[in-house]
């Protein structure tokens, strides 16, 4: 029996690490094809680790990264592909700050206050997209593409100066938001940098992730439409309320992926605030097979990837471009769905086999038994 | 010809050693899981032998694709039909070998040919989705032999046919062995295996343990040959019928969903039927018509029909995944007819779907994820919102030593059991939670004869113990032989009834094809408090004598 998990654990590791060394070899082909050297850009890369400030710089990074993709992946787990994130997060972020800026309460109430708009926000932008599904039968990924172009427009509005926007040079901001609803970092020195304290807050919501997934009744009836609609009907599952309930839990999980950055550094929504995080997430997501360790690794792999590359611009002797990172990510993309479909199709079929051989095994010692026995 | 064979160390093969000489039938038997579809597909160059040798009129020959086993002229009819339905008998025929007679005059001459040397009466130019199961199985035969086939495997083909069909297919396998074809004939139904048979090869776990002569064999010693071992005694006919009704099923009427219309305008045989079934409504099909029927405690009912005449939407509408349209369900006294699937399992209702890999399982889940399918919320399952996983991973120990699952562990996914095995574990998980009423749709389609007959112990078991079961099921002698009463079911009517004591298979044959509707005449009337609601199916039942052929198409 063990021998079942340990291969099933290897077979989980086996996927990944596969789309690593091909997008790595890929990535190296493209080098030489243009000419430079198909190595050295990874060491300047790796080099950039061992400097604390670049540490910091990716831990952060990750931190979004990670509570993005936690509100893919649930819906990957029952089969719907919520691309929305991206705009379930910024309009998430919008409202939060344009609350913090206008809301002055204690922090113990201010910064419960901020996530639930924040949960609320992003969960109801999601929501749109779950009740056209359940009502109309309108595709969750067609709808959540057209509601990221709508949150684009809704955010230019609720930014103009006449609503909530607040100028700021050339910057449009919502206003720099009271500061008991600031969440507090760990300092780590002027040169090094500050670590968001939200940073905790994604940890506590991977474990959650597990915790709901794996251990509770509604997680198993979650993962069973995922992974097999009409069984899980069968069994009792109202699918479409479980698909509104997921859109939600996924809307309001994107709604706070915003919220390290806004709650911990910059205080205000402004123009500058980053964009596609809810794509970038797919990607994670899909690279972190859905599980909370997998996504942490992959998002700090993809921080990593953002914050050594700028690196390479200013190498010498030689410069590299940065964009070999972007490259490495697409290649990553594409090698992990490419590899993950082949191990599993081949870890079921190995299996299969296997448990054939040793039923096979134990019919031909019964009946050697029996044979001894008969004699 | 001559195919001798030796492999071991294969998922299920082991030293099997087979030879089909021309012009003879020649059956495989075999539990399922026991090795016969990998055999199959080694034959038919699907996958490769580790080891051992395939021979062809004495040749040795290696197959590395299906291709390879074509040119040398073995065919393989497969037990799911692959026939482009949107077109033509000719163009599905020619598909993929269009380089043999072309795609036109001379194909169609060819398929003459062919079609009047075996007498298989396949007419070219129908379109595939007008023709009948029956009519589709003989276009799967003529294409195999149109590639020059001269050893045909058939996967189980009667398992989707009526007795009338079956013979009617047992005629077309004597024409191809008169001429010199050899035909390899899987089946899990012995009694046809002997009647159509020459020879019979019986493969146990992955072995053959033997061959048999039909004219010296009797299904009983067939069957312990598969089985290796002496059957229980089957049927002790002793009624255990009560006269509390555990489900009232009353008028229940399910219209078709979406396309009504669509199907009317595709059906023209229907169209006369559809002015008298649903007056009321216009267009739209009824797919349950007016259905009623009270199962006591303690009672079986078993439901026979061609596939599709409205089995899986009377399943459906019980278990609660269609909404009826009109009419009522009562459950032990509670109307259950608003109740969600949950509650209905929740309170006892077990079922043991048609369809195990789309309705029973998850597949790619282990074995104990699969036991809390369905029944997250009950004990040993769960402890209040969370799962105790620690509880279901005992019982699912405790299912498979019980039901006797062949299995290396629970922690092995669904998808690596046998049919069998899986449905074994189906079964022992429905049962666990002590159903009052039970749902079972084929429960033992795909099951070896040990399996079956612990399958069918389990359900007189709990028949005791006042347990109400509807059966559904292909098999007839099943059906007799487990029901206490029973229906048929045609275009989604109850139209006929019949006493399991002395009703034969062919006479329900006869009523599930719709000829026989109302009641069966020499047949005594069920002997139970659910005539009434009989009549009420009888009376309204549209007869048609030219209409026979119409439930095989709406099966498809």
């Amino acid at each position: 029996m063990k021998k079942f998990d340990k291969e099933r654990l290897l077979l989980a590791v086996a996927g990944p690490v596969m789309a690593l060394v091909a997008a790595i070899l890929l990535t190296s082909v493209v080098l030489l094809a243009s000419g430079k050297n198909p190595i050295e850009p990874y060491n300047l890369m790796l080099q950039q680790i061992g400097y604390s400030d670049v540490q910091v710089l990716i831990i952060n990074q990750a931190s979004m990264y990670y509570i993005a993709a936690l509100a893919v992946a649930l819906g990957f787990r029952m089969n719907l592909f919520n691309i929305g994130v991206d705009g379930q997060y910024r309009l998430g972020a919008v409202m939060t700050a344009v609350v913090g800026a206008h809301v002055a309460l204690p922090a113990v109430l201010q910064v419960p206050l901020l996530l639930l708009v924040a949960i609320l926000t992003g969960a109801f932008w999601a929501g749109i997209a779950g009740v056209l599904k359940v009502t109309r039968g309108v595709s969750e990924v067609v709808a959540t593409i057209m509601l990221n172009a709508i949150a684009t427009s809704l955010i230019l509005y609720l930014t103009q100066t006449n609503t909530w926007g607040v100028q700021v040079g050339n910057n449009m901001t919502t206003g720099i938001m009271k500061k008991s609803g600031w969440i507090p970092g760990i300092d780590l020195g002027s040169d090094v940098g500050e670590i968001y304290g939200l940073v905790f807050l994604a940890a506590i919501m991977g474990v959650l992730y597990w915790l709901v997934l794996n251990r509770t009744r509604f997680g198993f009836d979650l993962r069973a439409t995922g992974e097999s609609e009409s069984a899980a009907a069968a069994s009792g599952v109202d699918a479409k309320r479980m698909t509104l309930t997921a859109m939600l839990i996924s809307g309001g999980v994107a709604g706070l992926a915003g919220l390290p950055l806004l709650l911990g550094d910059s205080h205000t929504y402004s123009l500058t605030f980053p964009e596609g995080l809810g794509f970038t997430a797919i990607g994670i997501a899909l690279l972190g097979r859905n599980n909370p360790g997998g996504i942490a690794l992959a998002a700090l792999l993809w921080a990593f990837l953002d914050k050594a590359s700028p690196a390479l611009d200013y190498a010498t002797p030689v410069a590299y471009q940065k964009e070999i990172a972007t490259i490495m990510q697409g290649l990553i993309v594409f090698a992990v769905v490419i590899s993950y479909e082949v191990v599993r199709t081949w870890g079921l079929r190995r299996q299969q086999k296997r448990v054939g051989e040793e039923l096979a095994a134990a019919a031909r010692n019964n009946s050697e038994k029996k044979e001894v026995a008969a004699r | 010809m001559g195919i001798t064979k030796r492999f071991p160390g294969v998922v299920a093969n082991s030293d099997i050693r087979l030879s089909v000489r021309k012009g003879t039938v020649h059956a495989l038997v075999g539990e399922n899981g026991a090795g016969k579809s990998t055999l199959m597909k080694i034959l038919y160059g699907m996958q490769k032998p580790d080891e051992g040798t395939i021979a062809v009129d004495g040749e040795q020959v290696t197959f590395s694709s299906p291709a390879d086993a074509i040119a040398r002229g073995i065919g393989m009819v497969h037990q799911h039909f692959m026939l482009a339905d949107n077109l033509t008998v000719l163009e599905n025929v020619v598909l993929g070998s269009e380089k043999l007679h072309g795609i036109g005059g001379g194909a169609r001459k060819k398929i003459k040919e062919i079609s009047d040397r075996y007498g298989l009466n396949v007419r070219p130019d129908l379109l595939v989705e007008s023709l009948g199961v029956a009519e589709r199985q003989r276009v799967e035969i003529l294409k195999v032999l149109y590639r020059g086939a001269r050893t045909l495997i058939l996967d189980e083909p009667t398992a989707v046919l009526v007795p009338q069909e079956v013979d009617a297919l047992f005629s077309n396998l004597r024409e191809l062995k008169s001429e010199g074809l050899a035909v390899i004939f899987i089946s899990h139904k012995l009694g046809e295996v002997l009647s159509v048979a020459d020879e019979i090869t019986v493969i146990r776990r992955g072995t053959t343990v033997g061959t048999a002569v039909p004219s010296a064999t009797t299904p009983r010693q067939l069957a312990e040959m598969m089985v290796g071992s002496e059957l229980p005694t089957p049927e002790t006919a002793e009624s255990t019928v009560t006269d509390t009704p555990v489900i009232e099923v009353k008028s229940l009427t399910v219209y078709a969903a979406g396309g009504a219309s669509l199907g009317a305008e595709s059906e023209p045989t229907a169209g006369g039927l559809l002015g008298d079934l649903a007056p009321a409504t216009g267009t739209a099909k009824r797919v349950l018509d007016d259905v009623t029927f009270t199962i006591h405690a303690g009672e079986v009912m078993g439901i026979a029909g061609v596939e599709g005449n409205g089995q899986t939407e009377l399943i459906d509408a019980l278990i609660g995944l269609k909404n009826a349209d009109s009419g009522t369900i009562g459950f032990l006294g509670d109307d259950i007819t608003p109740w969600a699937t949950r509650k209905r399992r929740e309170k006892g209702i077990g079922y043991i779907p048609e369809d195990r890999h789309r309705h029973g399982l998850l597949l790619e889940a282990p074995l104990w994820e699969n036991r809390i399918l369905g029944h997250v919320t009950e004990k040993p399952n769960a402890k209040g919102i969370w799962l105790d996983i620690k509880g279901a991973q005992a019982d699912t120990r405790r299912i498979v030593e019980e039901y006797d699952v062949r299995t290396p562990g629970i922690d092995v996914t669904a998808a690596s059991l046998s049919g069998g095995n899986q449905q074994k574990l189906i079964v022992g998980r429905e049962m666990s939670h002590k159903p009052k009423f039970l749902i079972a749709a084929h429960p033992t389609r795909g099951v070896d004869v040990g399996a079956q007959a612990a399958i069918w112990d389990q359900i007189r078991e709990a028949r005791r113990e006042g347990l109400a079961v509807l059966l559904i099921s292909a098999d007839l002698d099943e059906l007799i032989g487990l029901s206490d009463t029973l229906r048929v079911i045609y275009d989604g009517r109850l139209v006929a009834d019949a006493d399991p004591a002395t009703v034969t298979p062919e006479e329900l044959g006869s009523a599930m094809t719709g000829a026989a509707s109302g009641h069966l005449e020499h047949v005594e009337e069920a002997a139970d408090g659910a005539e009434s609601t009989v009549e009420n199916g009888a009376d309204s039942t549209v007869e048609n004598a030219d209409d026979t052929a119409a439930p095989e198409d709406e099966a498809r």
